[in-house]
């Protein structure tokens, strides 16, 4: 969960006073707060974790990491995807404990 | 050599290992802080590609692993209350506390909920007002501000059914802590890339200084960590020992100044227990008075909660870089990730998980399980 992720930022917008963005995660998109990047623009990438832009960074730098991240199956671990699929698995038994 | 195909650059990679070997001359125990390195280096072979004379030690650099088993009772506790939704980043559910976890929790009825982002958690907070929406705010220097500024957010939005139960820990009285200790047979550090995306490097000289031992904040994919300890191995023959960035392209001097100025608004620094390795002075962050009443510390009363280690369970000392993982007698037998006695075999950040995952070594009985879990 330490894994922090380039992404590519799509659109800005501002919301309940707070600067947001969608950034694209090579495929995946996600809301973004760029209250730490407060000037990054559309269309520059930046190292974002649990949905905080925190660092910029060069977009060559950005799209390796991203390769290399997707063929090691760590962009699906940063954004919880396995884990709510193992979530699922349990929900059965919770619904079992409940009646 | 048979890792060597599997980086993006396998000619560079050679010409950083030709370097390593020409520039060594005697035995080097270099430590990787963060658990994100640990993983690249089982995964790509590293410490395998490395000459003899270069030994990486596995740091506690795993948010998961070093959360203390105390801290895990308190957030079974809220987590089991009716009014309460209690939301996680995914990797905390599978984490043993002293006898359940919070999948078990949940399948008891319990309203566990994975969130992606804390902001995800403050959102739930406004939908539900009728609930007490409870965020586990566990991790190093990378996860404390993106948590900081929700609780910040809860405030200056007055939502008040939100708090935070916080674990928060911080990387250099770590480090200290280790080089203090009796046993320690670390030379030198590949510090964590992006703790110090947002902390800067200001408070690593003084460490370096004192004890004497090189510092290079490195990357994380496998040529970034081959070119951290390149650059750590120099240093060492050399009888230096400064701190040097080795991760430019994500590492400014000074941080992330806005992060850092809203980490010192929220939280205030305090003692922290680690799992399996005790408390370190001032190793931690909790909630600073003014943001008490988001404190589910406070909110909730959880004291009293009798825990118990399990007995079998090495964790610490593999934090520590006292022992390898398959060096634990639990390892790949009666501890795996199925059946995990410590978070270091949980996380998907844990040296354990690691070694179970990509390799298999030691003396633990086969049938291992072959599906790696994630």
């Amino acid at each position: 969960m330490c894994l922090a992720v380039p992404g590519k930022v799509m659109e800005i917008e501002e919301r309940d006073g707070t600067r947001m963005a969608t950034v694209d995660f090579g495929g995946v998109v996600k809301e973004v707060c760029l209250e730490y990047l407060p000037d990054l623009a559309v269309g520059e990438y930046a190292i974002v974790h649990v949905g905080f832009a925190l660092q910029r960074l060069d977009e060559e730098s950005a799209r390796r990491t991203l390769a290399l991240f997707e063929e090691l199956g760590l962009l699906q671990e940063e954004f919880g995807d396995p884990w709510e699929a193992a979530a699922d698995q349990d929900r059965p038994q919770a619904q079992e404990a409940r009646q | 050599m048979k890792y060597l195909e599997e980086f993006q650059n396998p000619e560079l990679a050679r010409r950083l290992l030709d370097d390593i070997r020409a520039t060594v001359t005697r035995p080097w125990a270099l430590m990787e802080v963060c658990g994100g390195q640990t993983h690249s280096i089982i995964r790509h072979g590293i410490d395998q590609l490395l000459p003899e004379e270069v030994e990486l030690i596995h740091g506690p650099g795993c948010p998961v692993c070093v959360t203390p088993l105390a801290v895990i009772d308190q957030a079974l506790e809220i987590a089991s209350r009716p009014e309460v939704i209690f939301c996680s980043f995914g990797d905390m559910l599978r984490v043993p506390g002293t006898d359940r976890d919070l999948f078990r929790v949940r399948g008891e009825g319990g309203d566990v909920r994975v969130v992606y982002s804390p902001l995800d958690a403050l959102k739930i907070a406004q939908q539900n007002p009728d609930r007490e929406v409870v965020f586990f705010g566990i991790g190093f220097e990378t996860t404390a501000p993106p948590n900081a500024m929700t609780v910040h957010q809860a405030r200056r939005l007055g939502i008040r059914n939100f708090s935070m139960l916080v674990s928060h820990v911080r990387v250099p009285p770590a480090i200290e802590a280790i080089m203090t200790s009796p046993s320690c047979r670390v030379q030198a550090f590949l510090a964590a890339g992006h703790v110090c995306s947002v902390m800067g490097l200001d408070e690593y000289p003084a460490l370096a200084d004192r004890f004497g031992v090189p510092i290079v904040v490195t990357g994380f994919e496998p040529l970034d960590i081959l070119e951290g300890i390149r650059r750590a191995v120099r240093q060492l023959e050399r009888g230096e020992h400064t701190v040097d960035n080795a991760y430019p392209r994500a590492v400014r001097a000074a941080g992330n100044p806005a992060a850092r100025a809203m980490l010192a608004d929220v939280f205030e620094v305090a003692d922290r227990a680690w799992r399996g390795i005790g408390t370190i002075p001032a190793s931690g962050w909790r909630l600073s008075d003014r943001y008490r009443d988001h404190d589910a510390e406070h909110r909730f009363s959880v004291e009293g909660i009798a825990t118990r280690e399990p007995a079998a369970c090495r964790s610490g000392e593999v934090l520590q870089g006292l022992i390898k993982p398959h060096e634990c007698e639990a390892f790949g037998t009666t501890c795996t990730p199925r059946t995990p006695l410590g978070a270091t075999m949980v996380s998907t950040e844990g040296a354990c998980a690691a070694y179970y995952l990509y390799r298999r070594l030691g003396n633990a009985p086969t049938p291992l399980e072959a599906t790696p879990v994630v």
